[in-house]
């Protein structure tokens, strides 16, 4: 591990540890706080009973619907973007002020063409999701070189293989960075929505738990929500850091 | 002394080697944008490169030198006049046979060393025996034996470009375009790696067409030097620099090089002023 890595891992431990301390020492009112060991525990018992599962997938398949749209509709429309300049110059204020606006407040609009089903939240997802990824592309594509772009035609390359031998692979790095805020956006967007507008789904279950003074099913699902993020989150750094690696920060 | 001849005229020779390439009446205008009038970037201009020569071109600062090479290469069509390679003329597509190396970093920073330089060979279809070969070779060529397996980044800058040559150099081809292929290396390692592109041209016997803005460099590697004008660009000087074909960077030391130096800045000043002149 890097002197870096060290020092963030010994920076959440110790965090951890004074929390722990805190509610031990009832510095903390353990009404409000549990202890993160009683929290490790509360998410044990979670995984165990298996009476949350349903939940959980239901979230993951969410947020993996807005994610599979997000991307295929985020690069498209990056691509568009990069194509048609007369285009982009229309959408430019629109994209600057894109996360201004409460994408939430859509939700009845969404109800009313979707029903009253997981797609209004999916839909969700997608907005939020969606223009992290078209902006990114649009980034990568931008700073594709022209010497590349020349180096492919003298190679003889059509604009098909241009494309998916140089240009993509070009921008890799780029697009990678709008699929990893992509993913977190999507997280954030279905856990939230479920958190204030579902009957169902891990953030249902933590406001529901809330409401009833379950701490420790609360806590417990927050900790494992907050797992499964950071080890997705952790892994797609991981490959990024690799791809920027191999560019040397191009 | 070496011979230095005077006007356009003296890129014809008598009794001349097989043209590689020649341009007759070339212009390239770049339509208007909006209320900016279109602007002549080069010509009308003449050229013809003889098989094997290493030609180099200098001029001021946007009087279009990397336009004639997008235009030799068939990157970019000429508003009028006619540009053949071997005698076929050359389109919109980059005729085979012409490799061009650019100023601008354009390795392939997601392969390796040996999948770069293979890349192309790769394209073209050529079985992997010959692949193995033929990049082994162009690798060992250009002194990257140790990091063929290494990215572009991490790889310094004379060597990134000395990738961007082998690249080129695998494929064989018969004319060489460099668009100041040094242009970003120090000095030191400038004068090194025109020795190494001299014993290219020496074992490959391609023809070289050279963009440079340094003086010293074109006096250095070429068997003659254009001369072009402010923008639009056209060929004011040919300097005929008259080096043996077995050279190396220590002509430097020669009172000749200082002469031909001196009489390629005597062609530009006027038109370097001048290009300044516009770009204030």
């Amino acid at each position: 591990m890097t002197r870096a890595g060290s020092i963030r891992l010994g920076v959440v431990a110790g965090c951890v540890a004074a929390l722990e301390l805190a509610c031990r020492m009832r510095w903390i009112d353990p009404v409000s706080v549990i202890p993160p060991s009683k929290m490790a525990l509360g998410a044990w018992k979670v995984i165990a009973s298996g009476e949350y599962a349903h939940d959980m997938w239901l979230t993951l398949e969410n947020v993996a619907m807005a994610l599979g749209i997000a991307l295929v509709l985020g690069f498209s429309g990056g691509v568009l973007l990069h194509r048609f300049a007369r285009l982009r110059r229309a959408a430019d204020p629109l994209l600057a002020s894109y996360y201004a606006v409460p994408t939430f407040i859509f939700y009845p609009l969404f109800i009313v063409l979707f029903g009253l089903n997981r797609w209004p939240l999916v839909a969700i997802g997608v907005m939020f999701a969606m223009v992290a990824m078209a902006l990114n592309t649009l980034n990568g594509f931008e700073r594709v070189s022209p010497s590349l772009r020349k180096t492919a035609r003298v190679m003889g390359l059509s604009p098909f293989r241009e494309t998916f031998l140089v240009i993509l692979p070009a921008c890799a790095p780029y697009i990678f960075t709008g699929v990893k805020l992509a993913v977190v956006y999507a997280f954030i967007a279905v856990i939230a929505g479920e958190f204030v507008l579902a009957g169902a789904g891990f953030g249902f279950k933590i406001a529901f738990a809330y409401n009833n003074f379950d701490n420790a099913t609360m806590y417990g699902l927050m900790t494992i929500l907050l797992l499964v993020v950071g080890l997705v989150n952790g892994a797609l750094t991981a490959w990024e850091r690799r791809l920027h690696e191999r560019t040397g920060g191009r | 002394m070496p011979e230095i001849a005077s006007g356009a005229a003296a890129g014809a020779h008598s009794a001349a080697p097989p043209i590689a390439a020649r341009l007759t009446g070339v212009t390239r205008v770049y339509p208007g944008v909006g209320r900016h009038p279109p602007v002549q970037a080069l010509g009308p201009l003449d050229l013809e490169l003889q098989r094997g020569e290493f030609f180099a071109v200098v001029g001021p600062s946007g009087c279009g030198k990397s336009t004639l090479l997008d235009l030799i290469a068939g990157l970019s069509r000429p508003t009028e006049g006619v540009i053949e390679f071997e005698g076929a003329p050359v389109t919109d597509r980059v005729p085979e046979g012409v490799g061009v190396v650019f100023q601008e970093d354009a390795s392939f920073h997601w392969l390796t060393v040996r999948d770069n330089v293979a890349f192309g060979l790769r394209r073209q279809g050529v079985a992997e025996r010959e692949i193995a070969e033929r990049v082994g070779h162009a690798i060992a060529f250009m002194g990257l034996r140790e990091f063929a397996s290494a990215y572009p980044a991490q790889l310094s800058g004379g060597m990134r470009q000395r990738l961007c040559i082998a690249r080129t150099l695998v494929l064989r081809p018969r004319l060489l375009l460099l668009d100041e292929p040094f242009g970003a290396l120090d000095q030191q390692t400038r004068l090194l790696m025109g020795d190494e592109l001299l014993r290219l041209w020496r074992e490959t016997g391609a023809t070289v067409l050279l963009i440079t803005h340094a003086l010293d460099e074109a006096a250095m590697l070429a068997d003659r030097v254009g001369v072009m004008s402010a923008r639009p660009g056209c060929f004011i000087d040919m300097v005929a620099t008259g080096w043996p074909r077995e050279r190396d960077s220590t002509i430097v030391a020669r009172p000749e090089f200082g002469a031909v130096t001196a009489r390629l800045w005597s062609s530009l000043r006027a038109e370097s002023i001048k290009a300044m002149g516009t770009l204030a």
